[in-house]
């Protein structure tokens, strides 16, 4: 049985329910041979990816839905065998390189030069081209990239990418301008709310009204996935009862454990408070929650907490530390200086 | 019913297609990769000081450098064409990119093996129509990535080999090659493409696809493609399909077969294509960070609300700071000393960015600041 966010994914280009604009772009190229690459970016749950493979389908119908899982082996220029693990179809592969860590590169020189230099085998196929998605392509290394430019170009004839990326910025400049930039903005909650509707019909959720879908889409930081997760997750915990607009929608650990700190720092401006945080940030740094989403939340907690005046230091002390700990090896550090900084301005 | 109609027709479509599938057209950006040096638009000096090597039958090493979707590429290999001509060309150049493996066993091994080898006099037909010179070419793409040490290698080949050899290393910062080498070569610069040579290019291309275009559009695409003139190209086309094919697959739908209908490419097409951020919507953060009453704290709760929805709306931040640069330094109404004070805000983040720093709180931290000093000036 599949979780609803799979089981509800529309097929095809025709059925999906918002950004009807990008649909029709993506169809439009589509209708003819010549697609360009394309650099899909936008927010976490938006639908790129549902989109992406609306388009295969338009490119290549309905069997490049029959995929099969594959492994690759690579083998490191210091004689170490690595493996990765590749989604393919007829027509086109999914990789997601960033799974390599620094071998990334091996992937994109080897992976995809073997495909690029294969021709399409299947002479029914509608495209001459395969089509190679890659995801996470913002954690690409320099050198990855890099491996990118020369073979994008030469075997154009053979290979076209998809790259999806949450953001741009860490993509280099040579790649962007190989690219044509499509942008998938977040759902509405109105968009959510209306997607919400639509699942729940379907599996027959005993809703009290659509005040409770609101609600949901208002807790989803407008990802259309967490959306869904969180219907999913209230209609099994209720069980065969109804649905109401008083169920709470449980919030994550994780924020809880954010929330408890953000109390903390303000309540008591000790070292004993800090050494306690610490122990904290350590809890959720090993539950792997990233140290850059820890600070940013802990930042919008205390927003609204702190005394106004407060709030333009407080932010750009929180940009600051965000920066180091991108640059610096120990998530803790950064953390802690952010904490104890924020303890200092309480002070005066 | 209605969708099965849509998907039958939609059938018939793709069967037509399979026919001319054959020669199926790559990207734009290939099919106008300038094929001889005449094509190559914008880029006189390096075209000039190469077109006269064409005639002398000589050539130094060569260092192109110049930023992404300039012609350096292309400019190398209309060059060998032009030497050699397309048969030759697979005997006498060697080209090496980032997306080969390019440490110092493969300069020491592949490069020195191929330069080694004798130059073989061309046959009579080729040789007529050709200048053909005694020497080979070896195009190292994207030389910036090549590691210190292997660069380092690369300079004694070049000079042992220098009799029947020739380099041509191409890199987007010339910074990154090492200055022994650098100095072994004649170095072009390859301009960002602006002004009318770069236009005549693109209209060749709408010309050439029998685009129809609104006037200005086609400067508007040069304007938001920053001088790169790939990214124009791929622009241009992707606004074409959207003007054209986009209102055939709309007929389909509604049953209709009729032709497709096309409508003339408008500016407010490739502002959507080149993903540029609607004015009115900085203009808009712009206003309220002025017109904040009472202390910024206050405003602060409002400002994170704006900048999540520019986050929930996917805007690449670098395009936010940009386009938000430009609209403060023509801004009449700042004052010159807030506009440095933003000023050095703007280079914070874009360091900031560039190190992959988070981009929430980044453009949080700048929009915030941008209200503290305007909020600071009243
Ligand atoms: N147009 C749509 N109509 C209905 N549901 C949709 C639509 N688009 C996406 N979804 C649902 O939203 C979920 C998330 O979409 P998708 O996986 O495409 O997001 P994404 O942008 O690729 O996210 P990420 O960046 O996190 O990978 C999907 O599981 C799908 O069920
Ligand atoms: N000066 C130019 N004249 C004509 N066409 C150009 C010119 N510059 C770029 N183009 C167009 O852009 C495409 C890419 O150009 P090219 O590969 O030469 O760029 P490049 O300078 O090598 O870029 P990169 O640094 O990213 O490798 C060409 O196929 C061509 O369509
Ligand atoms: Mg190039």
């Amino acid at each position: 049985m599949s979780l609803w966010v799979d089981k509800h994914r529309p097929k095809s280009l025709d059925h999906v329910d918002y950004h009807q604009d990008i649909s029709e772009r993506f169809s439009a190229l589509a209708a003819t041979g010549d697609l360009p690459h394309l650099l899909v970016y936008g927010p976490s749950g938006a639908g790129k990816k549902t989109r992406v493979m609306g388009l295969l389908k338009k490119l290549y119908g309905p069997s490049v839905e029959k995929i099969s899982t594959k492994s690759h082996k690579f083998v490191t220029p210091s004689k170490r065998e690595l493996e990765l693990g590749v989604i393919c179809s007829a027509y086109h592969l999914e990789v997601t390189p960033s799974d390599m860590g620094n071998n990334d590169r091996l992937v994109i020189q080897q992976l995809l030069k073997e495909t690029a230099e294969t021709q399409q085998v299947d002479l029914n196929a509608k495209q001459r081209f395969k089509v190679v998605i890659i995801n996470e392509a913002d954690s690409l290394s320099r050198d990855a990239q890099a491996a990118l430019r020369r073979t994008m170009e030469k075997y154009t004839k053979n290979i076209r990418l998809i790259l999806l990326t949450n953001s741009t910025s860490n993509i280099i400049a040579p790649i962007r301008s190989r690219t044509l930039l499509v942008r998938v903005a977040a759902p509405t909650e109105q968009d959510i709310v209306n997607v919400l509707e639509k699942v729940a019909a379907k599996e027959h959720v005993d809703l009290e009204n659509t005040k409770t879908l609101e609600k949901i889409a208002s807790h989803s930081d407008r990802n259309l996935r967490k959306a869904l997760l969180t219907l999913e997750t209230l209609y099994t915990f209720a069980g065969s009862k109804t649905v109401s607009e008083n169920t709470p929608i449980p919030t994550p650990d994780w924020e809880m454990v954010i929330g408890r700190i953000a109390r903390e720092l303000v309540s008591s401006r000790t070292p004993a408070t800090l050494l306690a945080i610490r122990s904290l940030f350590y809890e959720l740094l090993s539950h792997c929650i990233p140290p850059s989403t820890i600070l940013k939340e802990l930042t919008y907690r205390l927003i609204p907490v702190v005394p106004a005046n407060l709030r333009v230091p407080l932010i750009s002390a929180a940009a600051t530390y965000e920066h180091r700990l991108k640059l610096g090896a120990k998530y803790i550090f950064h953390l802690e200086a952010f904490c104890a900084k924020v303890m200092v301005l309480l002070e005066e | 019913m209605q969708s099965f109609f849509a998907k039958s027709q939609q059938a018939q479509k793709a069967d037509g297609k399979k026919t001319s599938k054959n020669k199926a057209p790559p990207p734009w950006v290939e099919k106008y990769r300038p094929k001889s040096l005449d094509d190559v638009s914008s880029q006189d000096h390096a075209v000039t000081v190469l077109k006269r090597t064409l005639g002398s039958a000589n050539l130094p090493h060569m260092l192109f450098y110049g930023p992404p979707g300039t012609g350096k590429t292309s400019t190398v290999l209309a060059l060998a064409k032009e030497l050699y001509g397309p048969e030759l060309m697979k005997d006498r150049v060697l080209e090496l990119n980032a997306s080969d493996e390019r440490g110092i066993a493969i300069v020491r091994d592949s490069i020195k093996n191929f330069a080694a080898q004798k130059v073989v006099a061309p046959k009579d037909h080729i040789a007529e129509k050709y200048p053909c010179p005694p020497f080979k070419i070896i195009i190292l793409d994207e030389a910036d990535s090549m590691t210190t040490d292997a660069q380092s290698a690369l300079r004694r080949t070049m000079e042992t080999y220098s009799a029947q050899t020739r380099f041509c290393l191409i890199c987007n910062y010339v910074t990154r090659i090492i200055d022994p080498l650098a100095s072994r070569c004649s170095k072009f610069r390859f301009r960002l493409l602006d002004g009318n040579d770069a236009l005549a290019r693109l209209r060749h291309v709408s010309d050439a696809e029998q685009l129809s275009v609104e006037d200005g559009v086609l400067e508007k695409i040069l304007e938001v493609a920053n001088g790169d003139l790939r990214r124009a190209i791929t622009i241009l086309q992707s606004c074409s399909r959207l003007s054209g094919e986009s209102s055939a697959a709309q007929n389909d739908e509604d049953g209709d077969a009729t032709m497709a209908e096309t409508r003339p490419i408008t500016i407010a097409d490739v502002n959507e294509t080149a993903g540029v951020i609607p004015t009115e919507t900085l203009k808009a953060i712009i206003k309220a960070c002025k017109d904040s009453k009472g202390p910024i704290g206050d405003t602060v709760p409002d400002i994170l609300v704006a900048v999540k929805e520019l986050t929930y709306s996917g805007w690449s931040s670098a395009q936010i700071t940009s386009q938000m640069h430009d609209l403060i330094i023509t801004d009449v109404l700042i004052e010159g000393k807030e506009k440095s004070k933003i000023a050095e805000l703007l280079s914070v983040t874009d360091k900031r960015l560039a190190d992959g720093a988070d981009e929430s709180l980044a453009m949080l931290n700048l929009i915030v600041g941008i209200a503290d000093v305007l909020g600071a000036a009243k």
